[in-house]
């Protein structure tokens, strides 16, 4: 009596699940390729969580809350490692329609991948098509901001350049005047160190040292 | 009372702006192309012999020119002779052609510099279709490198006829370039001469840091050793010989009056010989540098996209025929490759038109030059390289000293004779915004020749009056004879395969073909200089 009831879940079990069945999709592992040497290896007990993922995603699906572990039928386990599922209603008679399955995998995807430390390429769902991330938008482009502030920084220097030449050149073209002045007021003030007024030096004059030059003896001779 | 002339502050600083002038984009990006085209080592030969033989003579020739007369291109050649004054106007046309072009280059690499600082970089991704589904159409059937030059910076049209409009981003980046070339050249040699120590000095610092970086990454060898393999049979092409003398020519920047405008800064008593022979060496250092670190980089790239390759077609296998994952590797992939085709010979048909026939030497063989290496084929390598921000950045760094460095040289070309005549004002601002992004550039061999001059002999008296040394044989020898022969020779060859090529033709960019169509090809000789 046992063995035909186990005959018969198995034949059943058959029939639901093979690979093309109507809503069965195939699932794709490359574990090896994703973690190298911390590669765990896929026995029934990674199976079983599989399965408990599919059904937890199952049961966000509003009207499926009551989806169970032993729903879901796997089978055609490879070495690649690649299977095929499907996921039954509650008399096991029927398979749930694909497109139900495909939505509540798209929206749990993330939490399947982190269970078995894989992402969308490693962990794939054949005909389930992942959405992709779409790429951080910033509300001002970076690069603008880069080019604002390097932008003001040269504007800044030019201007600075620009300014500093033109003062130079009224300075140059006040300056001959103003160094006249100066001259004069040298030669009407006197020094005075301690309280003693120093000699100021002739500063128009020169004079001349007679110990270096004597017009005779300009060419030594020979 | 007469203004005195501007001089460099120091000899020091006249090296160095020679050095940043000569040492430009071409020494990166199109020396390694030409030593891969023509037999990579044994390219060597012809280009030293050329430079002994072309480069050296010319470059003391004008330096001493310049250093003599003391003006710019225009006055110095009339005073040689007043017949000769079109030869100087002529080179400052040229210089002023060439800078309207450099100048995009550098707007380019402000681009990119500015892009560079987002995480991840923006032409190492593509961006999404419409439906998030999958990635753009154009990106997908080209690279996301090539996608993000032809189409998010150039917005490239498809023919010469449609233009464009005008590219906002592109045109702040000119106007920024534009500015900092006036920058560097508003006060004259006394601020050129201080923005040449970075120019001249910051380029090498990268390359150094470049060329530990590419040595140690993986495949370097094999670019390396690709390049450097000599094929001893190029040597008897004489398009190696003719393009070894062009890139002498236009590397060094000989006749566009930059190196005449330069030396007329010098002291009269400044030893030019001595300073030609350090410029030239160190502008050929320089590109063989240079294309050491290219060509790592270079097989770098093709050894990871060789890998790539592999990568996929073992991923194709182990699917098809639900192999362990793996199980398949470089190694044993021919082996099983043979068995899976004989165990299961239609399911393995039924794969074979998409296992792509991965090999290492088609992608090393693809050379690429100009602004393809840069823009396309360097960022390709940057993406997959760790910290790609830091190495992009770096990148387009020296690229823009490079780029600066050259424009300074051109920019003293046109306004050094003009000052010199009185003309203008040396405070002119030169903005000049171009509107329409324009890529299609003029193959200027035939305008960038200016013949040199041949009255060495008179010459060299005044050399001797301003050096105080003797005129050594060798110079004498190659101004009179060797180097005019070869010069005419060159201008020669290219007047004839410019009058026999008939239709000129360019390469062009077009979204809505599936390939990238090579109808009419123009080709761009744009920064040689």
């Amino acid at each position: 009596m046992l063995c035909l009831l186990f005959f018969l879940v198995t034949a059943i079990h058959a029939e639901l699940c093979h690979p093309d069945a109507e809503n069965a999709f195939k699932v794709r592992l490359s574990i090896r390729s994703a973690l190298g040497d911390k590669a765990y290896a896929w026995d029934t007990n990674e199976e079983y969580l599989f399965k408990a993922m599919v059904a937890f995603s199952m049961r966000k699906v509003p009207n499926r809350e009551t989806t169970e572990i032993s729903h879901v039928l796997v089978c055609n386990v490879t070495q690649r490692v690649s299977f095929w599922f499907v996921v039954t209603d509650p008399s096991k008679n029927h398979t749930l329609p694909a497109v139900e399955v495909q939505s509540a995998i798209r929206m749990s995807r993330n939490r399947i991948n982190s269970a078995f430390f894989l992402n969308d390429q490693t962990l794939e769902f054949l005909k389930i098509p992942s959405t992709l991330a779409p790429p951080t938008d910033p509300s001002v482009p970076i690069w603008i901001i880069i080019f604002g502030v390097i932008f003001c920084i040269v504007i800044v220097a030019v201007m600075l350049l620009i300014l500093s030449g033109i003062r130079q050149r009224r300075r140059m073209s006040k300056g001959p005047t103003e160094v006249d002045d100066t001259e004069e007021k040298c030669e009407n003030t006197i020094t005075i160190e301690n309280g003693i007024p120093c000699d100021p030096l002739d500063t128009k004059g020169g004079r001349i040292n007679d110990a270096f030059l004597t017009e005779d003896e300009r060419l030594t001779p020979l | 009372m007469e203004k005195a002339r501007p001089l460099w502050a120091n000899p020091l600083q006249f090296v160095f702006a020679c050095i940043s002038y000569s040492v430009g984009l071409g020494n990166v990006w199109r020396f390694p192309y030409l030593c891969q085209m023509y037999g990579g080592g044994s390219f060597l030969v012809p280009y030293v012999i050329m430079l002994i033989v072309e480069g050296m003579p010319l470059l003391y020739l004008e330096l001493a020119v310049g250093q003599r007369m003391r003006q710019g291109s225009i006055g110095a050649w009339r005073t040689i002779s007043p017949y000769l004054g079109g030869v100087g106007l002529a080179s400052v046309v040229v210089s002023f052609f060439l800078s309207m072009y450099y100048n995009i280059i550098n707007a380019w690499a402000f681009w990119y510099l500015f892009h560079s600082f987002q995480d991840p970089l923006p032409w190492s991704v593509c961006p999404l279709n419409g439906n998030r589904t999958g990635y753009d159409e154009e990106c997908e059937k080209a690279s996301s490198t090539q996608y993000f030059w032809y189409r998010k910076t150039l917005n490239i049209a498809p023919a010469i006829q449609d233009g464009g409009g005008v590219q906002w981003g592109q045109a702040l980046c000119l106007v920024l370039a534009w500015l900092v070339v006036y920058l560097c050249t508003l006060r004259g040699t006394e601020s050129t001469g201080k923005v040449v120590y970075f120019t001249a000095l910051l380029p090498y610092c990268v390359l150094i840091i470049y060329l530990v970086r590419g040595l140690t990454l993986h495949g370097a060898t094999n670019g390396l050793a690709y390049m450097f393999t000599p094929k001893l049979d190029q040597l008897a092409n004489p398009k190696a010989w003719i393009n070894a003398a062009t890139q002498i020519f236009f590397s060094l920047g000989l006749g566009f009056g930059s190196l005449i405008a330069f030396a007329s800064y010098n002291q009269p008593s400044t030893n030019c010989q001595k300073h030609a022979i350090i410029v030239s060496l160190i502008n050929s250092a320089t590109s063989i540098f240079a294309s050491v670190v290219t060509f790592s980089i270079y097989g770098f790239k093709a050894t990871f996209n060789y890998e790539s390759c592999l990568n996929k077609v073992i991923l194709l296998l182990t699917n098809s025929f639900d192999l362990e994952d793996g199980f398949l590797t470089a190694s044993n992939l021919e082996q099983v490759k043979g068995y899976l085709a004989s165990a299961f010979p239609g399911k393995y048909s039924e794969v074979l038109p998409q296992m792509k026939n991965c090999s290492l030497e088609s992608e090393l063989a693809t050379a690429v030059q100009g602004t393809g290496l840069s823009f396309i084929v360097y960022t390709e390598a940057i993406k997959n390289m760790a910290a790609s921000q830091l190495w992009s950045v770096l990148y387009f760094f020296m690229l823009l000293m490079l780029g600066i460095g050259s424009m300074l040289g051109n920019t003293a070309a046109i306004l050094t004779p003009l000052t010199d005549s009185k003309v203008i004002s040396s405070h002119l601002p030169k903005e000049a915004i171009s509107g329409e992004e324009g890529t299609w550039f003029p193959n200027q061999p035939s305008l960038c020749f200016t013949p040199p001059p041949m009255c060495s002999i008179l010459f060299e008296s005044d050399l001797k009056a301003m050096t105080g040394r003797t005129l050594n044989w060798y110079w004498k020898v190659m101004w009179a004879g060797v180097s005019p022969l070869l010069i005419i020779s060159l201008f020669v060859f290219y007047l004839s395969d410019y009058i026999l090529t008939g239709t000129l033709q360019y390469q062009a960019w077009d979204a809505s073909q599936l390939l990238f169509p090579i109808f009419n090809r123009y080709t761009t000789k744009l920064s040689d200089c």
